[in-house]
C-alpha cells in the first residue's frame, strides 16, 4: 500500500490545480451571470459575422 | 391611414392581429387590402427593421419562448448625448485594445428572443463589434471601434429594436458588489475542495474503524486531513473569525462568535492531537462546516445582490440628458444633465421632467410636482414662474432658464436629508444574533461540565470529550436558518415583483415588542403617502353628471391638446368606447361612432385660452370645454342639477369641468385622483393582520380627508399638508415612541423619501422617484398596494420559518451535546449529526410557504402581465421619474 504515499499527493495536486482553474474562471467573470448563457445557448446557432 | 369616406361597407373592420405583437389593432388603425397590420407606430417600426435586416427569425424564437408579444414603444430619438465627451467621461471605458465599452439598460427585455435580438447589434451597426446581454438585470454591454462608429448609432438601433437604452447608472456600487460576490465563490470554492477532499480521507479512516488498518497510514491520512482543513479554516473560515472578532470589539452579539470558538477549539485540538499523535480528530466535520457557512452566505448574498443590482439599475431610466437651446426657437441640442449651468436655457418637451430648478422663460403648461410635494392637482405655470427640478411637465414644451443645478436644487437638499435619516437607524438585532449569545454562554458552559464530569480519566480525555462538545454543537444549523429562509422569501418575493434589498427588512416588519405588557399600546404601524402611493398619481376622470355623450363631444375637443385635463379626458373616453365594445356588438350606430370618432370627424374653427378651456366646431355644433368660469362666460348659467354636481365635486377636493354644446351646459366632469382599485382591499388584509393604516401625505388636508373617507380611514389617522421634513420628523417620532414594534412607511416620491429612510421598513412603490428606490429598502415591481399586504404577510412567514429553522437546530444540538456529556460521541457520530440537523433546515427552508400566491391577490399580480423578469416590466411602465418617452 506504500503507492499511497505517491497517490495521495498527486491527487492534492489534482486538487489544487482544479481550484487553480476555478479561481481564474471567477476571476474572469464567468459566474457572474448564470442565467443569460442557459438562453443564449438555446438561440445561438448562427455564427455572426 | 387612408379609410374612405363612406365606412358602409365593412370588411375592413374585420379584428386583425398586429403583425409584430399579436395584440388586436384598433379600429381606427385599420388599413383596408393591407396584409400586415399594426397596433402602434412602435410596433411597425421594429417590425420593418427587423425585416429589412433579416431578422424574421426573432418571431420563431418569442413562439418558441412561449413570450408574449409587447407593444413596441421606439422613442424615435436621436440620442445624440451618448456622443458628449460629459457622457463618455461618465459612462463609457477605453479599452486596452483601442475598443471602447458602456453598460446600457435596456426596456422591455423578457425573452430569449429578446436576447438573441438585441445580441445581432453588431449586424445592423458597422462598427460595433460585440454586445453582450445580461437578461436577469437587463443590461446590455456593447464593445465598439470609436474609429467606426459612435455609441449614438448603435443607441438609436437598439431602440429601434423597441428596447430603448439608457445609460446604466450606480456601476461603481454594482462593481463593488461583483467583486464581493467573486471574493465569497472563491472561498466557497476553496472550502469545498477542502471539505470534498477531508470527507474522502474520513471515509477510508472510518472505514479503518472496523477493519485492520496500518497505523502509518492511518497517520498519513490525518496528517493531510489536518493540512486540508486548516487552509479551509485559516483561508475561507477567516470570514468567520474577522466577524467574530468585530463581534468582541463593538460589543454586539453575533453569530460567528460561537462559530469561531468552534472552528478554534476544533481546529487547535486537533492539530495538536495529530502531532502528538493522541486523541480524535474532527477535521471532516470542520471543514463541512465552513463550507456550508459559507454556502449559506453566499446563495444569500447573491439574492440579495441581483435585488440591489435591480433597484439600482432602475434609476437609469431617470432621464440623464436635457435640450439644451440658445433662443425660443431652437430646436436644441440633447447634453447629458451634468454639463446644464446656472444660466442656461434648456427645452422641456411635453411629458419630459424638469432637469435642474430654474424659471419659465417662454411658454406656458402645467407641471405636475406629485413626486415632490405630494400634491396631486397640477400646477399652471406661465413666464417667470418658478420650476422646481423633478417635477413633470404635463402641458406644452416650456424653455426653463436655470437657477440651480444638482446638490442646490430642492432634490439635491432632500437627498442629504435622506443621507442623515438613514444613519440615525438603529440596526436591529437578528435573531439567529440574539439567541448566539445564549448558544456561546450555554456551549462553552457545557464544554466546563463535560470536563469536570470526565477529568477522573484523565485531562486527555476530559479536553477530547469537551472540545468534540464544541464542534459538534458549532452553530451550523443556526448559521444556516436565517440565510436559507431568507433566501426563499426573497427569491419567490422577486418573482411576484417585490424587490428586496437586504434581508434584514423582512425580520424588521415582523418584529414585536419582547416582554413588556406595555408595548400592546403600539399596533405595527403602516404609513402610507397618498398621492401616487394610494391614488395612481394622475388626473382621471372621477365623476360626470350630465348628458354622458358629453365625454365624446370633450375628448374630441381637447383633440391633441397637451394639457393634463384634456389627457385625462381623452383617456376616460377611450376606457368608455372600449368597455361598449367589450359589452358586445348590438349597439352598431354606437360601434360605427367608435371607429368613426378618432379620426375622421373634422374639429374646426378651435381656440384654446391658456388657464380657461376649449372652444371647437364639431359636427356644426359648437362645443366649449373648460373651467367653470370659462364656460359660463361662453354658455350662461348651467341647470340646478349641473351646478350642484359643480359644487359637489369642489366639495369633494375634484376638478369640475363643465361642457357646453351650442350654448347650453350639458354635463360637469369631475377630475381627480383616482383611488387604486386595490387599495381598499389592500387596506383591510393589512388591518386583518393587525397593522394600524394612517395616511401621510403632501397634499391639501381636503384632498387627504376625501381619499381617507372613502377608505375608512379614521380622522385622527389622515395627515395632511406634510412637507418632506415633517414626514421625517412625524415618522422618527412614531419610530421611537413604538419601540421596537414595526413603523412602515410607503412612498413613491421624492418627498417621501427621508421618511423612508427613516422609517423601520421604508416601501417604494410602483412608479415611484429615483430618490426613494434608493432610500427605500423595499421597491414594489407591480402597481398598486397589494404588494404591502403580501409583504407584510409574507416577512411574517419568512420570521415564522427563521424561527421553525432555529428550533431544529437547536433541537440538534441539545441531542448533540448530551452525547457528548454522555461520551459517546465520536468523530462518526458527528460526522453523521452534522450534516442531517443542516440538511433538515435546507429542507424546512425550501418547504416553507412563504410570499406564495394566494387567490385573493392574483389578480393585483397579474395586473401587469404574467412575467419572468420583474424588472423589465417595471421598465416598461417607465413612470421613474416621469422619464419621457
Amino acid at each position: 500500500m506504500s503507492v499511497l504515499y505517491i497517490v495521495l499527493p498527486l491527487a492534492l495536486l489534482m486538487v489544487a490545480a482544479a481550484l487553480t482553474a476555478f479561481v481564474w474562471a471567477v476571476r474572469c467573470g464567468q459566474f457572474d451571470d448564470l442565467d443569460t448563457p442557459a438562453v443564449r445557448a438555446v438561440v445561438d446557432d448562427d455564427a455572426l459575422p | 391611414m387612408t379609410r374612405g369616406a363612406d365606412p358602409a361597407p365593412a370588411p375592413a373592420t374585420t379584428p386583425a392581429e398586429c403583425a409584430h405583437c399579436g395584440a388586436e389593432v384598433p379600429r381606427g388603425l385599420l388599413v383596408p387590402g393591407a396584409e400586415k397590420q399594426f397596433c402602434c407606430q412602435g410596433c411597425r417600426c421594429v417590425h420593418e427593421l427587423l425585416g429589412a435586416c433579416g431578422f424574421d427569425r426573432y418571431y420563431a424564437l418569442r413562439e418558441a419562448a412561449e413570450a408574449p408579444g409587447r407593444a413596441a414603444r421606439v422613442a424615435g430619438r436621436d440620442y445624440l448625448e451618448f456622443d458628449d465627451p460629459a457622457f463618455e467621461a461618465l459612462h463609457v471605458r477605453r479599452e486596452r485594445d483601442g475598443l471602447c465599452s458602456a453598460d446600457l439598460f435596456l426596456e422591455d427585455v423578457h425573452c430569449a428572443a429578446c436576447l438573441w435580438l438585441v445580441e445581432r447589434l453588431a449586424r445592423v451597426v458597422p462598427g460595433v463589434i460585440e454586445s453582450r446581454l445580461d437578461l436577469r438585470r437587463s443590461l446590455l454591454r456593447v464593445r465598439w471601434d470609436p474609429l467606426r462608429a459612435r455609441l449614438s448609432a448603435a443607441a438609436r438601433a437598439l431602440d429601434r429594436m423597441g428596447h430603448a437604452p439608457h445609460p446604466a447608472r450606480a456601476a461603481s456600487a454594482r462593481r463593488a458588489r461583483r467583486a464581493e460576490e467573486r471574493r465569497q465563490l472563491v472561498r466557497l470554492g476553496v472550502a469545498g475542495a477542502c471539505a470534498g477532499n477531508v470527507m474522502l480521507l474520513a471515509l477510508a479512516l472510518y472505514a479503518g474503524l472496523f477493519g485492520t488498518m496500518d497505523p502509518a497510514h492511518a497517520a498519513l491520512f490525518r496528517w493531510i486531513s489536518m493540512g486540508l482543513s486548516v487552509t479551509a479554516v485559516a483561508w475561507p473560515g477567516s470570514v468567520f473569525f474577522r466577524g467574530a472578532s468585530a463581534a468582541l470589539r463593538s460589543g454586539r452579539m453575533h453569530l460567528d462568535l460561537p462559530i469561531a470558538v468552534g472552528l478554534a477549539a476544533g481546529t487547535l485540538w486537533g492539530v495538536a492531537g495529530t502531532i502528538l499523535n493522541i486523541g480524535e480528530a474532527y477535521f471532516d466535520s470542520l471543514s463541512v462546516l465552513v463550507f456550508a457557512l459559507l454556502m449559506g452566505r453566499y446563495v444569500q448574498q447573491r439574492q440579495l445582490r441581483w435585488s440591489a443590482d435591480s433597484v439600482e439599475l432602475l434609476f437609469s431610466l431617470t432621464p440623464t440628458s436635457a435640450t439644451l437651446v440658445k433662443s425660443s426657437d431652437d430646436p436644441g441640442i440633447a447634453v447629458p444633465i451634468e454639463r446644464i449651468a446656472r444660466g442656461d436655457l434648456v427645452l422641456v418637451a411635453a411629458g419630459g421632467s424638469i432637469p435642474a430648478d430654474g424659471v419659465v422663460a417662454f411658454g406656458s403648461s402645467a407641471i405636475d410636482r406629485s413626486l415632490l410635494t405630494g400634491e396631486s392637482l397640477p400646477a399652471t405655470v406661465s413666464v417667470g414662474d418658478e420650476v422646481p427640478a423633478g417635477a413633470v411637465n404635463r402641458g406644452a414644451p416650456l424653455r426653463v432658464r436655470v437657477t440651480a443645478t444638482g446638490e442646490e436644487t430642492r432634490i439635491g437638499r432632500l437627498m442629504r436629508l435622506v443621507e442623515e435619516a438613514a444613519r440615525d437607524r438603529a440596526p436591529i438585532v437578528r435573531l439567529a444574533d440574539r439567541l448566539a449569545g445564549w448558544f456561546a454562554v450555554t456551549a462553552l458552559a457545557l464544554a466546563a461540565l463535560t470536563t469536570a464530569i470526565w477529568w477522573h480519566l484523565g485531562p486527555a480525555i476530559a479536553i477530547d470529550r469537551a472540545v468534540a462538545l464544541l464542534v459538534v454543537t458549532c452553530p451550523c444549523g443556526l448559521g444556516l436558518a436565517t440565510p436559507l429562509a431568507v433566501t426563499v422569501a426573497i427569491g419567490r418575493a422577486a418573482r411576484r415583483g417585490i424587490l428586496i434589498k437586504g434581508g434584514e427588512a423582512l425580520e424588521r416588519l415582523a418584529s414585536r415588542t419582547r416582554g413588556d405588557d406595555e408595548g400592546r399600546r403600539f399596533r405595527p404601524t403602516i404609513l402610507l403617502d397618498k398621492t401616487g402611493t394610494i391614488t395612481t398619481g394622475r388626473l382621471a376622470v372621477v365623476d360626470l353628471a350630465g348628458d354622458p355623450d358629453a365625454l365624446r363631444l370633450a375628448a374630441l375637443a381637447e383633440r391633441d391638446v397637451d394639457h393634463p385635463v384634456a389627457e385625462a379626458i381623452r383617456v376616460a373616453r377611450r376606457a368608455a368606447a372600449h368597455d361598449s365594445r367589450a359589452t358586445g356588438r348590438t349597439d352598431a350606430g354606437g360601434d360605427r361612432r367608435n371607429c368613426l370618432e378618432e379620426r375622421d370627424v373634422d374639429v374646426i374653427d378651435r381656440h384654446a385660452v391658456v388657464g380657461g378651456g376649449v372652444s371647437a366646431l364639431i359636427d356644426g355644433r359648437r362645443i366649449v370645454v373648460g373651467s367653470p368660469g370659462f364656460v359660463r362666460r361662453a354658455a350662461g348659467v348651467p341647470m340646478q342639477r349641473i351646478a350642484e354636481a359643480e359644487r359637489e365635486f369642489a366639495a369633494r377636493g375634484l376638478t369640475p369641468v363643465l361642457v357646453a354644446v351650442d350654448g347650453r351646459i350639458t354635463a360637469a366632469i369631475g377630475l381627480g385622483d383616482s383611488i387604486r382599485a386595490d387599495a381598499s382591499a389592500s387596506i383591510a388584509r393589512l388591518r386583518s393582520m393587525g397593522w394600524r393604516v394612517e395616511i401621510l401625505s403632501g397634499d391639501h388636508q381636503s384632498v387627504v380627508d376625501r381619499v381617507g373617507a372613502a377608505l375608512g380611514i379614521g380622522t385622527d389617522a389622515r395627515r395632511g399638508g406634510a412637507t418632506p421634513e415633517a414626514k421625517l420628523e412625524y415618522v422618527r417620532a412614531r419610530r421611537d415612541a413604538a419601540d421596537g414594534v414595526p413603523v412602515a412607511m410607503v412612498g413613491d416620491g421624492v418627498n417621501d423619501a427621508a421618511a423612508l429612510a427613516a422609517a423601520t421598513v421604508g416601501i417604494a412603490v410602483h412608479g415611484g422617484a429615483e430618490a426613494s428606490l434608493a432610500a427605500a429598502d423595499v421597491h414594489l415591481g407591480s402597481p398598486g398596494l397589494a404588494g404591502v399586504a403580501d409583504l407584510v404577510e409574507g416577512s411574517r412567514r419568512t420570521l415564522a420559518a427563521i424561527r421553525r429553522n432555529l428550533i431544529v437546530s437547536l433541537g440538534y444540538n441539545a441531542i448533540a451535546a448530551w452525547l457528548c456529556i454522555a461520551g459517546v460521541i465520536s468523530p462518526l457520530v458527528a460526522a453523521i449529526i452534522m450534516p442531517i440537523s443542516s440538511l433538515s433546515v435546507v429542507a424546512l427552508s425550501l418547504r416553507a410557504r412563504t410570499f406564495e400566491v394566494r387567490a385573493s391577490s392574483a389578480g393585483s399580480a397579474r395586473e401587469d402581465g404574467r412575467r419572468a423578469a420583474p424588472v423589465s416590466a417595471t421598465a416598461a411602465s417607465a413612470g421613474i421619474g416621469g422619464s419621457a418617452r
